[in-house]
């Protein structure tokens, strides 16, 4: 089978962000980015799928110069070819401005499959692989747990987490759309061998002019969405915080909790 | 006049609760507006619960009914909302952020080419347009973004509306018709219970939970430790138990258990919504974590700021110097 996988690069969990001095984002220069979580299990779900079936897995990622760093690194772990949206044209996009370009990209080429994460670590939109779907009037699914390609390739059985601790099994003709949640498999390393042949593989840039499109379809001038402004959370009622020695902080703590919360 | 609809998400025991909290999302965007808010209930069958609503303050409530809608199908609800919002032309359209309205409205928007807002946490009128105000950089950050075109749509998070601020008033139920086939775009097995559930955290007086920055399956040692130290059970977020450190059934949040215990410990957890969640609703907080611009430590009665490896030690030391006084 041949199966596209659309990976974003986020933020690292771990980077300490600080806001932008137009507020309008984070501050990106000393970041350490890395492959958003979910889509690092997609990644994976494709690479165990075509190594079952045969085939090849093409990842795509939207973004800047830093994200070939990502394609680089999916490379490595088993894809054969990667597309890089590379026009700052696409930048700045809503859900349905990336889902355009994104789309635009896989139609290019035939795909019995396509992958993507859930959610990203950064605007959290949960939307991009559903619009990704629609574009390409392919059935789809969110926040999948479990995915098995039938025989004949027709069609795909998907476990879709619920609320409260159920899942739902659906089948879904194919070719089609499927948003991978966090936890579906466990994601593998890179080999040296894999490292160094991703190396000589290819990673093709292309411009929305390349897709037929126009640069005012695709990025922040087709979003729909204009962020006003990113910032720190007031904290809710506020906790009181000690900072410091770790031996003064946790007693104090322990004798908040046995003489003010009265909970231990 | 802004004309709100509220999609209100059905289950088999009545109105989804996430749905009453948008609904009090509608009434309030409503009132800050200058606009009327209807509710818009779907399925084969559904005047049961759209009289549910029936002491709302509402404009309306809309019924949308169609033996396709019986079960839900992306397919099929976003033909039949695509259609009745065409026809209707409402200016805001609301939904509970739930995980099945996720995974259709992101194609609904795409659908009909409009604006989606999702996870919205509060909002606000200016100069006639709404400013929205939702979690980015997994709730680290909040941004305040503006919408174009209309109609726009936007869901509601859990817990940010209480449906106890509802406004009271009578609301007349109708039927909307439309007129389009509804094809479902997947065919439903069934549903199973995800493994696990033996490990019943809600039942327990006490819970220490260990998130992604604990460091490792290995360097668990100190979560149990304090666990034990407290007389408490272990949960954990999701990433732990994604990453294999902790069986599935210790997951606390959205996609996990529910809990309300008397303690709350929580270690090196950030505090992403869908944590929160499954939490908040603990009596007593306390969060160690060493960034303190960290989410959880908006919903927490006390915090260290620190190396949980260097604060966890230290408090299970501190328990033990003051037990039994
Ligand atoms: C649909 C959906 C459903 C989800 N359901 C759930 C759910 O049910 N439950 C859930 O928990 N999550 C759920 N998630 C995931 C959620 O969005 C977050 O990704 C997750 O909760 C983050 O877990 P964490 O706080 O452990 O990790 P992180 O966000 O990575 O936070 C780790 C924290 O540890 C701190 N830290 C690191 N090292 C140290 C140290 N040495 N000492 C002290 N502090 C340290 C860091 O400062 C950071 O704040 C869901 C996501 C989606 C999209």
């Amino acid at each position: 089978m041949k199966i596209a996988v659309c990976m974003k690069q986020v933020p690292d969990t771990e980077a300490s962000l600080r806001v932008r001095k137009d507020s309008l984002w984070i501050d990106e220069e000393e970041l350490t980015f890395v492959i958003n979580e979910s889509d690092g299990y997609a990644l994976e779900e494709a690479l165990t799928i075509a190594e079952k079936t045969g085939g090849e897995v093409v990842v795509f990622s939207l973004g800047g110069e830093r994200v070939r760093e990502a394609l680089r690194k999916a490379l490595a772990l088993g894809a054969a070819r990667a597309v890089h949206l590379a026009d700052p044209a696409f930048e700045g996009g809503d859900a349905l401005a990336t889902g355009r370009a994104l789309a635009a990209a896989i139609q290019a080429q035939q795909f019995d499959l396509v992958l993507t994460g859930s959610q990203s670590g950064d605007a959290g939109f949960s939307s991009t692989g559903s619009v990704i779907a629609g574009f390409l009037g392919w059935p789809h699914a969110w926040l999948v747990m479990g995915l098995e390609v039938e025989d004949g390739k027709k069609a795909a059985k998907v476990t879709r987490e619920m609320e409260s601790g159920v899942n739902e099994i659906v089948r879904l003709a194919l070719p089609a759309v499927i948003e991978v949640q966090a936890g579906i498999n466990s994601p593998r390393y890179a080999s040296l061998k894999g490292i160094m042949q991703a190396k000589r593989k290819e990673i093709a840039a292309v411009t929305p002019a390349d897709l037929g499109l126009g640069a005012e379809e695709v990025g922040a001038a087709a979003s729909l969405l204009e962020t006003l402004a990113v910032f720190f959370p007031e904290s809710g009622k506020g906790a009181e915080i000690f900072e410091g020695d770790p031996a003064d902080c946790a007693r104090q703590l322990v004798e908040k909790l046995r003489k003010e919360a009265r909970v231990l | 006049m802004s004309k709100i609809w509220v999609v209100a998400q059905t289950r088999a025991d009545g109105i989804h609760p996430m749905a009453l909290e948008t609904l009090v999302a509608g009434q309030e965007l409503a009132a800050a507006s200058g606009g009327t808010v209807d509710a818009l209930v779907m399925g084969d069958s559904v005047s049961a619960r759209a009289a549910e609503l029936a002491s709302w303050e509402l404009g309306s409530v809309q019924t949308l009914e169609a033996p396709a809608l019986a079960a839900y199908t992306p397919g099929a609800y976003v033909a039949a909302l695509a259609a009745a919002i065409r026809a209707n032309a409402p200016d805001i359209v609301l939904f509970p952020h739930t995980y099945q309205t996720v995974d259709h409205v992101p194609r609904l928007a795409q659908a009909l080419g409009a604006a989606l807002v999702p996870e919205v946490v509060s909002f606000e009128v200016r100069d006639g347009a709404v400013i929205w105000r939702r979690p980015v950089l997994g709730g680290k950050l909040q941004a305040d973004v503006r919408a174009k075109g209309s109609p726009i749509l936007a869901s509601v998070q859990a817990g940010a509306f209480s449906a106890s601020d509802r406004r009271q008033g009578t609301a007349q139920v109708s039927a909307l018709s439309i007129d389009v086939e509804l094809e479902a775009d997947r065919e439903i097995l069934g549903v199973e219970e995800v493994a696990g559930e033996h490990i019943d955290l809600s039942a327990a007086d006490r819970v220490v939970a260990a998130g992604r920055g604990v460091g490792g399956e290995d360097k668990l040692g100190v979560v149990h430790d304090l666990a034990k130290a407290l007389k408490a059970e272990v949960g954990a977020s999701r990433p732990v138990i994604d990453s294999g450190w902790l069986p599935r059934d210790c997951q606390i949040g959205s996609s996990g258990q529910t809990i309300s215990p008397k303690l709350y410990f929580g270690v090196g957890i950030s505090g992403a919504i869908q944590h929160l969640v499954g939490m908040k609703g603990s009596q007593v907080i306390v969060a160690v974590n060493k960034d303190k611009s960290a989410p959880i430590f908006g919903v927490a009665d006390y915090g260290i700021v620190g190396d949980l490896h260097e604060v966890i030690p230290a408090v299970i030391q501190a328990l033990e110097e003051t037990e039994g006084d």
